[in-house]
Parts: C-alpha cells; sequence; structure tokens
C-alpha cells in the first residue's frame, strides 16, 4: 500500500489524470450530459492536437532544462509560409516542408544562441516570438493569402474518421507523435541524455554527453512540432490568419506544468504535458457548457497552474521521505 | 587485470594552463605508476583541479604532454579520457539527482538495441541487472536499481559512482574531493573504496585537502602550491608536518 502510494507520488501526471476524470464528471453534470455529447467531443477532439502538439514540444524541451517562448508565433510563421507559397502556385509538396524547415530553422537558432553565448532562453525565445511573429505578418502582407481550392490535401490531416466522426486526422498525427516522442524520452538513450542535460547540467557534461547538441535537438524537435500544429490549425480553418497562436506559449508552459514537468529540467513527462493540455481544453470547454462567464477561464488556468506545481512539489517532498521498495 | 608495461601509467610533462592572464600551471611534471594510490593535496587555487580537469578530459592544457600508457594523448573531451579507461569522479557533479540509479549508472554509454547515428533503444532490463551487479560489487546494498540517486545519501552516491567506474574497467580513477559534506561513516567507507582499488589494479589519483584522509588511503603524496609541484614523497618517508609547512 506504501509502496504504491510513493509511485503514484513519484508520477505527478497520476494526480492530473485523476484530477482530469473528476472535473470532466462535473463538468458533465454541471452542464446537463452536453459534454460528453457526441458533438462537444468532435469539437474538444478536433482542437486537442494543435494545442498538445505544442504542449508535448514544450515539456520536452523544459525537461531537457530549457524554455520556449516562441512557440506562438512559429505556430503562425510556419503555416504563413506555407500559404504564401501555395497562394503562389507552389504546390502543397514544397510548400508543406518550407513551412517545417521554416520551424526548424527558428528552433536551431533559439537554441544555438542560447548555447553558445550561454543566455537564458527566455531572452533567446523572447528575442524569437517578436521576430517569428514580424516575419509572419511582413510575408503575409497583413492579410491572409488565398490559398487555393484543394491545395492543401486536408484529408490527409484533418478530414473526419472513426465512429460517428468522433476525431479528425489530426488526432491520429497527433498520437503517432505523442507516442513516437514520448518512447524517445523514456527508452532511447537520447532520452537519458536529454533528462541528464536538463537533470543535472555538469553531471551530463562530465559524463561526456553532447550537451550543447543535445539542447539546440530539443529547441528544433519543440519548434517543429509547434509549426506542424499551426500547419494543422490552418488547413482545419482553411486560411493562415497571422495572429494565430498569440498566448499559446504560455498555455504550453502551463498544460506541462500542470502535468508535472519541473521549470528547472529533468522532471516530467510526456503523458503529463499531454493530459495538462487536455485539462486546459477541458476546462475551457466545460466552463462555457456549464454556463459560467467564459472569462473565468483565464482565473481557473492561473490558479490551477500555480496549485499543480505547489501540490507536486509537496507530493515530491513527501514521496522522498518514504523509505519504500518501488521495483517494479 | 596487469599494466602492459612497468613503466608509468600516466606522465605529465610541463603542462602550462592560463586563465585569462592567471598561470595556473606553470611547467607541472608528474609520473603516475600503475597500480599506485596517489594522493593530490594542496590549497584552493593551487592548481590541482586544473590538473585534474586536464586529465579527464574536460580541459585542455595550452602548453605540455600527456603519455598514458606509453602513447602521446589530446583528450577532446570527457568521453575521450572515460574511453581510454580514466574516469573521474567529482565531489558531487557525476550524478544526476533526478533519475534513476540504473540510468545514472550508464549516462552517455547506455546499451542499445541496434541504433541509427548512435541514437537507439535502451536495454533497460540489462541496465538494471548490471547496476544491481556493479553495486553489489563495491560491497554497497541499495534498495533498487530504480530509486532515484536523488534519495541516495552522499556516500551512497560516491558509492554508485566508483561502482560506475568500476564496471567500465577503468584503469585510472581519478576522486575529486570523494568526502567533502560526507558524514564520518560514509567517509571511512569511501575511504575502503579507495584502499581497495589497488587489490583490483586500480590506479588512483586521490584530490583531497583532508590531509588525514590522504595519508589513510594513499601510498604516495605530491603537493602542489601556486601551480607547482612543491613535494613528492612516499607516504611513509613524510609527515603532516612536513606538508603543511610547503603548502
Amino acid at each position: 500500500m506504501k509502496r504504491l502510494l510513493k509511485i503514484y507520488m513519484e508520477k505527478p501526471e497520476l494526480a492530473a489524470i485523476v484530477f482530469l476524470v473528476v472535473l470532466t464528471m462535473v463538468f458533465h453534470v454541471r452542464s446537463n450530459a452536453v459534454f460528453l455529447n457526441l458533438q462537444n467531443l468532435q469539437g474538444m477532439l478536433g482542437l486537442l492536437p494543435e494545442v498538445a502538439l505544442v504542449a508535448v514540444g514544450v515539456t520536452l524541451l523544459m525537461i531537457c532544462g530549457e524554455f520556449d517562448l516562441s512557440v506562438g508565433s512559429v505556430f503562425a510563421l510556419t503555416p504563413m509560409v506555407m500559404g504564401v507559397m501555395l497562394a503562389n502556385g507552389w504546390p502543397f509538396a514544397m510548400a508543406f516542408p518550407a513551412g517545417l524547415i521554416a520551424a526548424l530553422v527558428a528552433g536551431f537558432i533559439n537554441g544555438a544562441l542560447t548555447v553558445r553565448f550561454s543566455i537564458p532562453s527566455f531572452i533567446t525565445t523572447l528575442g524569437m516570438l517578436f521576430v517569428a511573429r514580424s516575419l509572419t505578418v511582413v510575408i503575409s502582407g497583413g492579410f491572409p493569402p488565398v490559398i487555393p481550392a484543394g491545395a492543401m490535401p486536408r484529408g490527409m490531416f484533418t478530414a473526419f474518421i472513426g465512429p460517428g466522426d468522433l476525431f479528425r486526422m489530426s488526432f491520429i498525427w497527433f498520437v503517432l507523435i505523442a507516442v513516437l516522442i514520448g518512447l524517445m524520452l523514456s527508452r532511447t538513450n537520447f532520452g537519458n541524455w536529454v533528462r541528464a542535460t536538463g537533470g543535472f547540467l555538469p553531471a551530463a557534461q562530465s559524463m561526456g554527453i553532447p550537451t550543447a547538441r543535445v539542447k539546440i535537438a530539443c529547441f528544433m524537435i519543440c519548434s517543429v512540432l509547434a509549426g506542424f500544429a499551426g500547419t494543422l490549425q490552418v488547413m482545419r480553418l482553411g486560411a493562415p490568419l497571422p495572429s494565430i497562436g498569440e498566448g499559446l506559449e504560455l498555455q504550453a508552459v502551463a498544460a506541462a506544468v500542470i502535468g508535472g514537468t519541473a521549470l528547472t529540467g529533468g522532471i516530467g513527462t510526456i503523458l503529463g504535458g499531454i493530459v495538462g493540455a487536455i485539462l486546459i481544453r477541458v476546462i475551457d470547454n466545460g466552463l462555457v457548457l456549464s454556463r459560467v462567464d467564459a472569462n473565468w477561464f483565464k482565473m481557473a488556468l492561473g490558479a490551477l497552474t500555480v496549485f499543480a506545481v505547489i501540490m507536486n512539489t509537496w507530493l515530491r517532498a513527501k514521496a522522498k521521505r518514504m523509505k519504500v521498495e518501488t521495483q517494479k | 587485470m596487469t599494466a602492459p608495461n612497468t613503466g608509468p601509467i600516466i606522465q605529465v610533462r610541463n603542462l602550462h594552463k592560463w586563465y585569462s592572464g592567471v598561470h595556473a600551471l606553470k611547467g607541472v611534471s608528474l609520473d603516475i605508476n600503475p597500480n599506485e594510490a596517489l594522493g593530490l593535496v594542496g590549497d584552493n587555487g593551487a592548481g590541482k583541479s586544473t590538473l585534474i580537469n586536464i586529465l579527464s578530459g574536460t580541459q585542455r592544457p595550452d602548453d605540455g604532454e600527456i603519455t598514458y600508457e606509453g602513447r602521446p594523448i589530446h583528450f577532446k573531451g570527457p568521453r575521450d579520457a572515460m574511453e581510454a579507461g580514466i574516469e573521474t569522479i567529482y565531489q558531487y557533479n557525476s550524478m544526476v539527482p533526478t533519475m534513476s540509479i540504473a540510468r545514472n549508472m550508464f549516462i552517455g554509454r547506455e546499451p542499445v538495441k541496434a541504433s541509427v547515428f548512435g541514437i537507439g533503444i535502451m536495454d533497460q532490463a540489462k541496465m538494471r541487472a548490471e547496476s544491481v551487479q556493479a553495486i553489489a560489487d563495491v560491497d554497497l546494498h541499495l534498495r533498487s536499481p530504480d530509486a532515484l540517486v536523488g534519495e541516495l545519501s552522499g556516500g551512497q552516491r560516491q558509492g554508485v559512482a566508483i561502482a560506475r567506474a568500476m564496471h567500465f574497467k577503468s584503469k585510472v580513477m581519478i576522486l575529486d574531493e570523494p568526502t567533502n559534506h560526507l558524514a564520518v561513516k560514509e567517509t571511512q567507507k569511501v575511504i575502503g573504496c579507495v584502499k581497495s582499488l589497488k587489490d583490483l589494479g586500480i590506479t588512483a589519483v586521490f584530490v583531497s585537502h583532508n590531509m588525514h584522509h590522504v595519508f589513510e588511503c594513499c601510498d604516495r603524496i605530491v603537493a602542489m602550491a601556486r601551480g607547482e609541484i612543491v613535494m613528492d614523497r612516499r607516504v611513509k618517508d613524510t609527515s603532516l608536518e612536513e606538508i603543511l609547512t610547503v603548502l
């Protein structure tokens, strides 16, 4: 019993899952059983992959001990690059990779500057937040480019599928990518290096891990996931607005933190980040359906974020004091 | 294990290192013999850490030569030194507290099942089994290889670090202030460990500013001050007083 308790307390994402289940039930009752009906689930699951993919990237980067404030801007820049190219007659097979390359470049610059000049990534990526957003507006000329009908293979990315059209294709992409990143973090040697780099940099360096390259790789993964998420949103909406993704960076950080990722690095799981992102979506949607004034959403998000960090810190300290065998 | 030749395992010749105007190593020459426990003592800023960092590959000398097992070496990073068989155990820099013992044991040297460009799936069962064995080999009894290193005491952490170095068959183990911040009993355990390295044919370089610890487990003492070696004696030919006068 004590052993199970300890395992549970060492996995903060489990606490978030419990909270998610409780909250879902509350909202379902409060909304007169609208919350879990097909249409509402369809709407939520359509939006979820976009935020959750960003959260996955930010979580990975935070575990590596770094931070990315530019994901919201890259979320807009990537599909804008693609959109402008499509509007100018380029084929999707060129425009789509070009957008993702723009995201990779942004991530590389974030990482390289942070590592090379050993400055806080908070600053580098704050700079990139403005730079990438500015580029987005400049290349679009301030108006969404008109993408020719049929230029985007929406069937591959956003079409409805599954029983009762419950899911969109984007959900499948999200699950695939999340599983891949999750496995990479927990099962591969690269994942071990990411955790070591974020957990205690001097130790990672003294054990000969190429920490600079590990960090830059994480910045690039984080950026390209944000860019892909933005591309999914644009395919769903049909036109790339220069303003999409504003404020997304902080929501993604909130999702990671709610799911148990520590700002100091080394601690956290991809699943935690995803659960955090789901929680945020559930609160957003649930409040509306419960006929609560929608302006309370940010209040709830803020309170939950702080509460989650306090809880996780407390649980970890408690668990550390329990000297019990936890071998699986 | 036997040393391939009877000459020094590490030979340092005329090593220099400058840090933005400070001459940290002023032409240090030192022979480290196989299977010896060498104590390196000196005050803060004497150049011990610089010398250690160069031997462990984390810093590069500005001038001078190092030969290892008779061959000249130029380590580009800690990796090179580790692969050559020189493992360094730092005061607290060699373990990641937020990771499990098994993962810490294999940081940077994870056994992988098939890899692409050096990235692959770790063999976690092997990592667990081998860390249990390695820890038992240094006579340390820990609850489980899945426990977080952050939950271990300082002495246990050093034990795991030593177990790691032995598991990877290092020939030279550099211990940088391994007894700092340790309780008395744990200090004794680490010192016992250093003593036992000799039986395993491992050369030890024990860095400390606690003379008592050095006297207890070393065969030979080298004292450094102001970037130079100021004394080099067998333990039985010197005394605490003599060392204190040269520092």
